[in-house]
């Protein structure tokens, strides 16, 4: 039979099961009491013995959620979620707060060397030969359960610390910084989470400081009905520079769990941020049960001159991805770049891009996007760039390209401009194609199989990004896309 | 030795082979001619594998195996090659990678190993400075941008690399100018051998000159018409294909 309809039988038996991850760790937890109230969000501020000044924060942005509306703009349809029916905070009993590695539960470090994330600081990740050293924050549901590298970094005045720690050690850098890129008022889901949210990670990088390592933060879900509202804060002062990876996994549940981070990123004069993600929540099963819903703000300021923020992001898990991380370049001479690999499989649905807001002058941005669309699967590129009134030469240039795996699948592309300068050049550019049957025929009479040729073709097509992840990253990645199509082709 | 018997094939509901008949036997060079729309291209098609080439009744044997009951990869696993006459881009896929992927992907199905990277690129070197062929080219994505030149002596190195029994090129000298031609023939000559069959499909007596094969068959509707040996491309040059239903040029 023609290879279009034997693909069309091959996506319909694509078992999303395989996902490695989906396993659950059977560990006690404490949660809060079920549902959102105004108690839940003091059981939460107290459980971490925050200051008033934070728990007013907390009520501050509960009390303007209830008068919100959830969004229905993005091209994604799911049910109508009963936020009283979830949990909004769970954490391992015997981590009540973050300790040394020594004293972390045996349960929970198996946890991680199960997900090759390396815990002990003489690791270094999992098959990766001569890779530098990675300092990770683990947080696992509601806490983070411990930092690693900490004392090193340290030494070169580097704070990489999750965000409860901080807040208890440093509150003038968090209220100095929290909110100050997404405030409290920005959108539903990041008003959720601002009065609710339980850990994430913390960086600060002194002036002049180049973070001597790579850090990494790797969230795991694993309570049931629990949702994950994490906050990240990373701020690189003058002349700093820091690489920053987020990793993500949760187990196969049949129930969808409800992911709503926030992440702000802050570079003052010269400083450089660049931030990567590789997300792998479960992407519910086959027939579209289960999954991840991933609700994430993710924004950063260039708030000074000449500073440069940089977004790389491999998506491939989570039931539907709803998430745009953005850059405010109000810096002059600043710079944001976009870099995104979004796959869809299953019943996935992506609607993922950024915004890049010129307000200095002499901006640039540049957005590359690679969506690829297999199975029943939707991916949607949505994107604005904007330039103010005094972003005099602002410059973009953007690359949106789709690929299509099958003929059940859809790939949609969005782009909102808007130039209020007339000295501004935005260039934008969008294909979609498929990968031709003449393609796949001329691989496997070279002695490929059909994945093989699939992933040889996927990963040509998305090589410009993979060049802006950190190495060590790469070829984990070149594997996880593999995998994340598996079963796209007969 | 390469068996086709009463092999009947249909695309798209019309049947284009009509019982064709050949024998190939091993370290023999054959060419297939024939007026366009005679099945030439849907016989190599055949041979390696494509979808939606339906094959109706006969069968087609190489070396005792059952070709029709593999599929493309099993089919370049048992020593099977097409040259394609229209070579496909990849976009993003450095040619070198995919040399190596596909050399690797036949060793690995053969039992053979796979060659470790330094041990490729000797190899990879040896071959191509055989055919003429610029390093920098490799560096490029496949076939992206390639002259009709480089795309058909990248065929050729594929050829080379993945060391096959039983070439089969499609209209391989077609868009070449005559220096092109003889780089690729000279390309393919080396690879001749007692071990290697080969079937050079061609409009033209050209590449004849420079391949010189063993026997010379003419494909006309669907079917083997006639059969002979080098001389009958010199006298097809002389005469057309008028006799075999096409009108001369």
């Amino acid at each position: 039979m023609p290879a279009v309809q034997e693909t069309v039988a091959r996506v319909r038996e694509i078992d999303v099961d395989k996902y490695k991850y989906g396993f659950v760790t059977d560990i006690d937890s404490i949660r809060a009491p079920k549902g959102l109230s105004e108690e839940v969000v003091r059981f939460i501020s107290a459980k971490k013995n925050e200051p008033a000044w934070l728990l007013d924060w907390r009520l501050e942005a509960y009390r303007r959620w209830l008068t919100m509306q959830e969004p229905t703009w993005a091209n994604v349809h799911y049910p109508k979620i009963d936020f009283q029916e979830l949990y909004y905070y769970s954490a391992p009993k015997s981590t009540e707060g973050p300790k040394s590695l020594a004293e972390v539960d045996p349960e929970l470090l198996a946890t991680y060397a199960k997900l090759g994330i390396p815990l002990k600081e003489q690791e270094v990740l999992a098959g990766v030969k001569g890779a530098p050293r990675v300092a990770v924050d683990a947080v696992f549901d509601s806490v983070s359960v411990v930092t690693t590298f900490k004392e090193e970094l340290a030494k070169a005045g580097v704070i990489f610390c999750s965000i409860s720690e901080a807040v208890q050690n440093h509150p003038e850098l968090v209220r100095k910084y929290l909110g100050s890129v997404v405030p409290i008022t920005d959108n539903f889901y990041a008003t959720l989470n601002s009065a609710v949210f339980s850990d994430g990670s913390f960086v600060y990088v002194p002036e002049g400081v180049r973070c001597p390592m790579e850090l990494s933060t790797y969230f795991r879900i694993n309570a049931e009905q629990t949702g994950q509202f994490e906050r990240t804060l990373i701020i690189a002062d003058k002349g700093a520079y820091v690489s920053y990876l987020e990793g993500c996994t949760a187990p196969m549940r049949d129930e969808n769990q409800l992911h709503a981070a926030v992440v702000e990123l802050v570079a003052l004069d010269n400083a450089e941020i660049k931030y990567s993600t590789v997300q792998n929540w479960y992407p519910g099963d086959k027939e579209g049960k289960g999954g991840i819903y991933n609700f994430v703000t993710k924004r950063g300021d260039c708030r000074g001159h000449r500073s440069k923020i940089s977004w790389t992001q491999v998506e491939t898990g989570s039931a539907i991805t709803w998430k745009y991380p953005s850059c405010i370049l109000r810096g002059d001479g600043s710079r944001g770049e976009f870099y995104s690999i979004a796959i869809s499989n299953g019943y996935q649905q992506v609607d993922s891009g950024t915004k890049m807001i010129h307000l200095g002058r002499d901006t640039s941005s540049r957005i590359i996007s690679k969506g690829i669309a297999a199975g029943h699967s939707n991916n949607t590129y949505r994107g604005l760039v904007s330039a103010h009134r005094r972003a005099a030469n602002a410059r973009n240039f953007t690359n949106c390209d789709s690929l299509l795996i099958g003929d059940k699948c859809g790939a949609h592309t969005v782009p909102y401009i808007e130039a209020k300068n007339a000295s501004a050049t935005f260039e934008h550019e969008a294909t979609t194609s498929k990968i031709s049957d003449d393609q796949l025929f001329y691989c496997l009479s070279r002695g490929l199989s059909a994945e093989e040729a699939v992933a040889l073709i996927v990963n040509g097509f998305v090589r410009d990004v993979l060049q802006h992840l950190p190495m060590e990253f790469m070829a984990e990645t070149q594997k996880l896309i593999s995998i994340s199509l598996e079963g796209s082709v007969g | 030795m390469l068996e086709v018997k009463n092999l009947h094939v249909t695309v798209d509901d019309r049947e284009i082979l009509k019982g064709l008949d050949l024998e190939l036997p091993k370290g023999q060079v054959h060419a297939i001619m024939g007026p366009n729309g005679s099945g030439k291209s849907t016989l190599a098609y055949v041979l390696a594998g494509k979808e939606g080439y339906e094959v109706t009744a006969g069968s087609i044997h190489w070396n005792g195996d059952d070709l029709l009951a593999m599929d493309p990869s099993e089919r370049a696993a048992s020593g099977v090659f097409l040259a394609f006459q229209y070579p496909m881009e990849i976009p993003g896929v450095a040619t070198m990678t995919f040399l190596r992927t596909a050399t690797n992907a036949v060793r690995k199905a053969r039992g053979e190993g796979e060659l470790s990277t330094p041990d490729f690129l000797r190899l990879l070197k040896q071959k191509a400075v055989a055919l003429k062929i610029d390093p920098e080219m490799l560096r490029r994505p496949l076939n992206v941008g390639f002259s009709g030149g480089e795309k058909k002596r990248n065929e050729i190195l594929q050829m080379a690399l993945l060391d096959p029994s039983l070439c089969i090129l499609d209209e391989t000298d077609s868009g070449l100018d005559i220096d092109a031609v003889r780089i690729v023939a000279e390309g393919v000559n080396a690879l001749r051998s007692k071990e290697r069959a080969m079937l050079v499909i061609t409009h033209y007596q050209r590449l004849l000159n420079y391949i010189v094969p063993d026997r010379v068959h003419v494909l006309s509707d669907g079917r083997i018409a006639r059969s002979g040996g080098p001389e009958l491309a010199l006298e097809l040059e002389e005469t057309g294909y008028a006799e075999f239903g096409e009108a001369a040029a």
